[in-house]
C-alpha cells in the first residue's frame, strides 16, 4: 500500500542528507524533516488502522507499519518533540549531532510502528547507537566515559531483549508485537528486563542519570524525550497488567525523588525526575486497566513535552554560564527572566498544577490506582508528586535563578532556543487547559474529568503546602558539592575490584618471571660466559649476552606495561566483542527459525 | 508582554519585596486551605478523601518526610561522596 508513509522515511534518509547541506539550507532541512514527519502523522490519522509495509526478509516477515491508536499517539508526540528539539539545536554548527538526533528519532518511530519483534529490535538498536553520539559529542573525558557505560548497558539490554524474543519464538510464540502471556517463562523475563532497562527502572536505571547530564546541551533534550518513552510504549504494548510493574513503578517514583534531594548537578536532578515520572507510567502499565493505560500513555505524551522544556531551560543556563552545579549558580533571575518563566511553566506542568499538562495526565494514573483498589500505591504516588514540585518546581529554580547571587553575567539564550521553549511551554499549558484533543488520541475511551472541585483544591493543597515545607526547611536543602552513589557503582567501582583481581595476578606473575630471569638466567649466562670467556672472544660473548638480556629486559618492560595499563581496555573490548558475538548468534538463530 | 513578565520576575526576585511576596504566599495557602472545605466530594474513594484539608496536610508531611529521609539516607548511609570519588 502506497498511501501510508512511515515518518522515519524522512528522518533516516534525511539524517544522511543533512551533512551535505550548508548554512541556511541545512537549518531549513533540520526543521523541514520534523514537519514532514508531522505531516505523515496527520495523513495517518485519516487512514484505517491495520498493517502496512510488510516485506519478506530472508524468510522472516517484517512489518514496518503497524498502525493503531496507541502507535499514533506516540508517533504524534515523537514528531512534535523532534521539531522542538531541532529548533532548540538550530544554532549548533556540528552536523554530526543533528545526524545522530535524526537517526535517534527515526529509531523511536521505527519501534513505534514495528509490527514484529525483529523490526522492533533493529530500530531499538539504532536508537541506542545513534543516541550515544549525543553524549560523546560533548568531547570531555567524563562524557566519553559516560558514553561508553551508556552503550554497554544498552548493548546488554538489547541482547536480553533479543534473547527473550528468540526463546519466545522457539517456544512457538508469535513474532507479532502484542501482549505477552504472563506465564513467568524465561523468555518473558528476558524481554521484560530488556525493556525495563530502557525504561530506567531501578536498579537498572543508572545509565540514565549517568549519561544524560553528560550529553551536549541540545543532545540531552532529545535523550530526555525518546529512550524511556519508547520503552514505555513497548511496555504498554507488550506487558499490560504485569503485576510486578506496579511495585517497580511505585518504588521508581519515590526513588528518583530521594536522589533528587541529594543532587547538585542541575541536569542530573532533572534526570532523576525522569526516573520518578516514568515510575507513574510503569505503574499505570502494571495496573493494566483501560484507565491506567490511558493514564500512562497520556502522561508519556505530557512528560515528553514538559521534560524537554525543563532540559531546555537548564540547558540554556548551562549554555550561557558554562556551569552546571547548583552550588555555583544563583541570582540569574535578573539576567534570564524569560528563561526562568519558561522553565517554571515546565516545572508547574511536571508538578501537576491545575491548568498545566501534568495535572490532566498524572492524576489519571493516580485515580486509576484508586479505582483499582490500591490505596497505598495512590498515596505513595501522591507523595512522589509532592517531591516533584519540591525539586523541579522549587529547589532547582530557587538555587539556579534566585538564592545566593553567584555574580554570573549571563544573557538570555539565542532566540531559536527561546522559541523552542516557548512552543513546548505553550503545549504544556494548552494540554492542561483543554485536554480533550489529547484524550481523544488515547487508545481507550476516556471517562475521567480532572477538573472536579475537590481534585483541584486537594492538588493545590498538596503543592502549596509542599512549598511551605520547602521554605521552612530551606537551610536543610542547600545543595552540597557532592555526588551520590547509585547502582552504577557496581560497574564503575565494582569494575575496579575486577580490575584489581585481573591485574594483581598478572603483575605478580610478571614479577615472578622477572625474578627467575634475574636470579637464574642472568646468573647462569654470567657463569657460562665466565667459563667460556677465556676460550671465546670476550667481546663477542658479552655482546651477545647483553643483547639478549637487553632484548628480554625490553620485552618484559613491554609486557609489564601491556599487562597493567591495557587490561582495562582488554576487558572492555572483550565485553563489547562478547556482546556483539552473542547478539550475532541470537540474530542468526532468529533468522533460521 | 515580555516587558511585563520581566517586571514581575524582577519584583519577586528583589530582596526588598520579600515581605510582600511572603504575604502573598501566605494568603494563597490560607485561601487554598479554606476552599477545600467548600467543595463537593462525590468522587471520594477513601476515608482521607473526605477529610477537608487532607491535601494540605499530606503535602506538608510528604515534603518534610522526603527531605529528612533523603538527607538521612544521603549522609548516614554513605551515599553522598566527594565529587572526584570516581576519578581517583
Amino acid at each position: 500500500m502506497t498511501e501510508w508513509i512511515h515518518p522515519s522515511v524522512f528522518y533516516i534518509p534525511g539524517a544522511f542528507l543533512l551533512p551535505f547541506l550548508r548554512g541556511r539550507i541545512q537549518k531549513a532541512g533540520m526543521l523541514l524533516i520534523p514537519l514532514l514527519g508531522m505531516a505523515s502523522m496527520y495523513l495517518m490519522m485519516r487512514l484505517p488502522h491495520g498493517t502496512y509495509w510488510t516485506w519478506n526478509f530472508l524468510g522472516q516477515s517484517m512489518c514496518f507499519g503497524s498502525v493503531d491508536k496507541l502507535s499514533i499517539v506516540f508517533g504524534w508526540v515523537f514528531t512534535i518533540m523532534s521539531f522542538i528539539g531541532m529548533m532548540y539545536a538550530l544554532h549548533v554548527d556540528e552536523a554530526g549531532q543533528h545526524v545522530a538526533a535524526l537517526l535517534y528519532v527515526g529509531g523511536s518511530l521505527g519501534v513505534t510502528f514495528a509490527g514484529d519483534y525483529l523490526t522492533l529490535f533493529i530500530f531499538w538498536e539504532l536508537m541506542a547507537f545513534s543516541s550515544v553520539y549525543l553524549v560523546f559529542a560533548r568531547r570531555e573525558p567524563d562524557a566519553i566515559a559516560a558514553g561508553f557505560r551508556y552503550i554497554l548497558v544498552h548493548a546488554f539490554g538489547g541482547v536480553c531483549l533479543l534473547a527473550g524474543v528468540v526463546l519466545y519464538a522457539m517456544s512457538g510464540g508469535s513474532m507479532l508485537v502484542g501482549p505477552l502471556e504472563q506465564n513467568g517463562s524465561l523468555a518473558f523475563y528476558l524481554m521484560l528486563i530488556g525493556v525495563i532497562i530502557n525504561a530506567a527502572v531501578p536498579p537498572l536505571h543508572a545509565w540514565l542519570t549517568d549519561a544524560y547530564p553528560e550529553g551536549t546541551v541540545t543532545g540531552s533534550v532529545f535523550m530526555s524525550a525518546f529512550t524511556t518513552k519508547t520503552a514505555v510504549y513497548v511496555l504498554v504494548r507488550v506487558f499490560p497488567g504485569a503485576e510486578i510493574l506496579v511495585y517497580l513503578g511505585t518504588i521508581m517514583a519515590l526513588y528518583g525523588v530521594v536522589y533528587a534531594v541529594l543532587e547538585n548537578d542541575a541536569r542530573r536532578l532533572l534526570a532523576y525526575h525522569i526516573v520518578s515520572q516514568v515510575g507513574y507510567m510503569v505503574t499505570g502499565v502494571g495496573i493494566g486497566t483501560e484507565m491506567s493505560l490511558n493514564g500512562s500513555v497520556s502522561h508519556a505524551f505530557a512528560h515528553i513535552l514538559y521534560k524537554g522544556l525543563l532540559f531546555m531551560g537548564a540547558g540554556a543556563v548551562i549554555h550561557m554560564t558554562g556551569r552546571r552545579k547548583l552550588t555555583e549558580l544563583g541570582g540569574l533571575y535578573r539576567t534570564m527572566p524569560i528563561t526562568l518563566v519558561l522553565y517554571m511553566i515546565g516545572g508547574f506542568a511536571i508538578s501537576a498544577f491545575p491548568l498545566f499538562s501534568g495535572f490532566v495526565t498524572k492524576s489519571m494514573v493516580v485515580a486509576a490506582a484508586s479505582h483499582d483498589h490500591r490505596p497505598l500505591v495512590a498515596l505513595l504516588l501522591t507523595m512522589a508528586s509532592s517531591g516533584t514540585f519540591l525539586h523541579t518546581g522549587l529547589k532547582l529554580p530557587y538555587y539556579m535563578f534566585f538564592g545566593k547571587d553567584s555574580g554570573l553575567e549571563a544573557k538570555e539564550p539565542p532566540s531559536n532556543m527561546l522559541w523552542a521553549m516557548t512552543i513546548a511551554a505553550f503545549l504544556c499549558i494548552a494540554i492542561g487547559c483543554y485536554p480533550k484533543p489529547l484524550y481523544d488520541l488515547l487508545p481507550f475511551p476516556v471517562d475521567f474529568d480532572p477538573y472536579t472541585g475537590d481534585h483541584v483544591t486537594s492538588a493545590l493543597g498538596i503543592l502549596l503546602f509542599t512549598g511551605l515545607g520547602f521554605f521552612m526547611l530551606l537551610k536543610k536543602l542547600d545543595p552540597e558539592p557532592t555526588i551520590s552513589i547509585d547502582t552504577d557503582w557496581f560497574y564503575r567501582k565494582g569494575s575496579r575490584v575486577f580490575m584489581w583481581v585481573a591485574s594483581k595476578p598478572v603483575a605478580t606473575t610478571d614479577d615472578y618471571v622477572g625474578n627467575i630471569y634475574k636470579t637464574w638466567f642472568s646468573r647462569f649466562t654470567l657463569v657460562f660466559s665466565d667459563i667460556f670467556a677465556r676460550i671465546l672472544d670476550v667481546r663477542g660473548i658479552d655482546g651477545a649476552v647483553n643483547g639478549i638480556a637487553n632484548f628480554f629486559l625490553a620485552l618484559s618492560r613491554l609486557v609489564r606495561v601491556t599487562a597493567t595499563g591495557l587490561v582495562r581496555h582488554y576487558a572492555a573490548t572483550m565485553l563489547i566483542g562478547g556482546i556483539v558475538i552473542l547478539g550475532y548468534y541470537l540474530f542468526a538463530t532468529l533468522m533460521s527459525l | 508582554m515580555i516587558g511585563m513578565i520581566r517586571r514581575i520576575v524582577l519584583f519577586i526576585g528583589d530582596p526588598a519585596n520579600s515581605k510582600k511576596v511572603k504575604k502573598i504566599g501566605i494568603a494563597m495557602l490560607i485561601v487554598t486551605f479554606i476552599s477545600d472545605f467548600f467543595v463537593h466530594r462525590e468522587h471520594a474513594m477513601y476515608i482521607w478523601d473526605r477529610i477537608p484539608g487532607w491535601g494540605a496536610l499530606y503535602g506538608f508531611v510528604s515534603c518534610v518526610v522526603i527531605i529528612l529521609a533523603s538527607k538521612f539516607y544521603g549522609h548516614q548511609c554513605g551515599i553522598m561522596r566527594d565529587e572526584d570519588y570516581y576519578n581517583d
